[in-house]
């Protein structure tokens, strides 16, 4: 128990100094440079000591559930007994892994369409469009953009290949879509990569990739582990754009034979 | 009481509804696919717990601190401040959003770890805590950067696809230089850190300058700073690869 109280004390105190930069620019901000006082000071403090021990427990509880649920899955998934080979004792294609490719879709799926960040991008974008992009449909485009980048993502890991070749040539795709698109998108759709990524997907995200190059015979977590969230983050740009272009060439097509 | 009581079970519920997709998920597939029961199951469980209570603390004390203050700010230094002080603001409050990010402390630690298991680094505690936070740092650093890259973007009215095309190029152009056991998490960085504290701030701060300016749409120019916190941090923390 004293152990236990002395650990949290300990990272009590970590976490002041990860809050108090923030706390300092806001505080300082407003009394130094704007000059007002703050309008509750009480509720603000309480606010802030919130904030510190919110995330005093969170940390707590990724290391406890979702790392471990992560590696876990990528143990399991990987396992000889369920998939039925010995991949260390023998060369095995990289379709014996297919279960690692839907759980990693799924998770994408399921959770890019529940995450509210998004919800709230898709009804802007039908606003600013006037209804030719509908808000559901951009919400499915970019849970299916997230499942597909998380699967090339552990496709990635499980054959080695080479991280940057991926995201390089997913860069340039969005180069490429950038001079197609309506332009009035392009700024949201560019944000719409940071958007997917919470703060409950990453750790297990992490922990997934970082366990399949762990368990996978031939990769090292250290050059291979990492790299599913940049997946995670550049294919709903892709989607939000590919999205837009398609919604757009209907409604045109729509139109232009009345004209 | 009941007023104090009510938005914090609504936001305990919001934030199980945050982990009920990947929970669903998990169980859908140790059910039906890996048909095995799952070890350590009672510290999954309060793990689960701890997970969603500290989100909830979290979330509700971000909405009544840092996000009203923070957005309150935004707005005022988009309308009347000098430039000089508007980019002070953009840089510090990129960084320091960052440096609080609880994603980005949990994934750098990680990395940490990883680092000193792969031999990158020492094997002790002082080594990792200095791996970690120089890369928190370098991707704070970078955020605010990017911030401040941003909002000069928006004062001047440049499309938003010029700075990233350049960045982008950077990216491309460093890649091949940087050491390879960095890459990976130079190219997750930026997304990791982008979060929950972040994207509302500097979401606030962007649409609030393009609200502020004659002639600007919040809605075209507003956006497009998040791509760059995203996109900026793959630049910085590679540098930072080849330097240690």
């Amino acid at each position: 128990m004293i152990e236990w109280s002395i650990h949290l004390f300990t990272e009590l105190l970590k976490t002041c100094r990860d809050v108090l930069p923030i706390a300092a620019t806001v505080i300082g901000f407003q009394l130094l440079v704007i000059r007002r006082p703050l309008a509750h000071p009480k509720r603000t403090l309480i606010g802030f000591f919130y904030v510190l021990l919110g995330i005093v427990v969170f940390l707590e509880g990724l290391d406890m559930a979702l790392f471990p649920l992560g590696s876990l899955m990528a143990s399991q998934l990987t396992a000889p007994e369920f998939l039925g080979v010995n991949p260390a004792s023998q060369p095995v294609s990289w379709l014996t892994y297919a279960w690692v490719y839907v759980f990693a879709a799924s998770i994408g799926f399921a959770t890019a369409l529940a995450e509210p960040a998004l919800l709230a991008v898709a009804i802007r974008v039908e606003q600013i469009s006037g209804g030719t992009i509908n808000a559901w449909g951009l919400r499915i485009s970019v849970a299916l953009g997230v499942a597909l980048g998380l699967a090339l993502g552990t496709f990635r890991i499980v054959t080695g290949l080479d991280l940057s070749l991926f995201i390089i040539a997913g860069y340039a795709i969005v180069i490429i879509q950038t001079y197609f698109a309506p332009k009035m998108i392009i700024g949201l759709a560019y944000d719409s990569g940071g958007v997917t990524t919470s703060m409950v997907t990453v750790p297990l995200v992490t922990a997934l990739g970082l366990g399949l190059a762990e368990a996978i015979p031939g990769r090292n977590p250290l050059l291979d582990g990492f790299g599913l969230i940049a997946f995670a983050s550049l294919f709903p740009i892709i989607a939000v754009l590919g999205y837009a272009q398609i919604a757009q060439w209907f409604s045109r097509n729509r139109i232009s034979p009345n004209s | 009481m009941p007023l104090l009581k009510n938005p914090f079970i609504r936001q305990l519920f919001g934030s199980l509804l945050d982990l009920a997709p990947i929970l669903a998920v998990v169980i859908i597939f140790q059910v039906f696919v890996i048909q095995l029961p799952i070890p350590d199951v009672s510290d999954l469980i309060t793990g689960t717990l701890l997970v969603v209570l500290g989100l909830t603390l979290f979330v509700q004390g971000l909405e009544q601190s840092l996000f009203p203050l923070g957005e309150s700010m935004a707005y005022a230094f988009a309308r009347k401040g000098s430039l000089f002080w508007l980019l002070a603001f953009a840089f510090c409050l990129g960084f320091s959003a960052a440096i609080a990010e609880p994603a980005l402390i949990a994934v750098a630690e990680k990395a940490a770890n990883i680092a000193g298991t792969g031999g990158l680094i020492e094997q002790t505690e002082a080594a990792k805590d200095s791996y970690a936070l120089g890369l928190r740092v370098t991707v704070a650093l970078s955020i605010g950067f990017a911030i401040l890259v941003g909002i000069f973007r928006i004062i001047r009215g440049w499309p938003v696809h010029y700075p990233i095309f350049v960045g982008f190029g950077c990216v491309a152009i460093m890649t091949p230089f940087a050491p390879a056991e960095i890459i990976g998490i130079a190219y997750d960085s930026g997304a990791i850190a982008t979060s929950t504290i972040t994207v509302p701030l500097v979401t606030a701060l962007g649409v609030g300058l393009a609200t502020a300016i004659k002639g600007r749409n919040p809605v075209t120019d507003g956006f497009g700073l998040i791509v760059f916190a995203v996109l900026m941090p793959m630049i910085f923390v590679m540098a930072y690869g080849l330097a240690i």
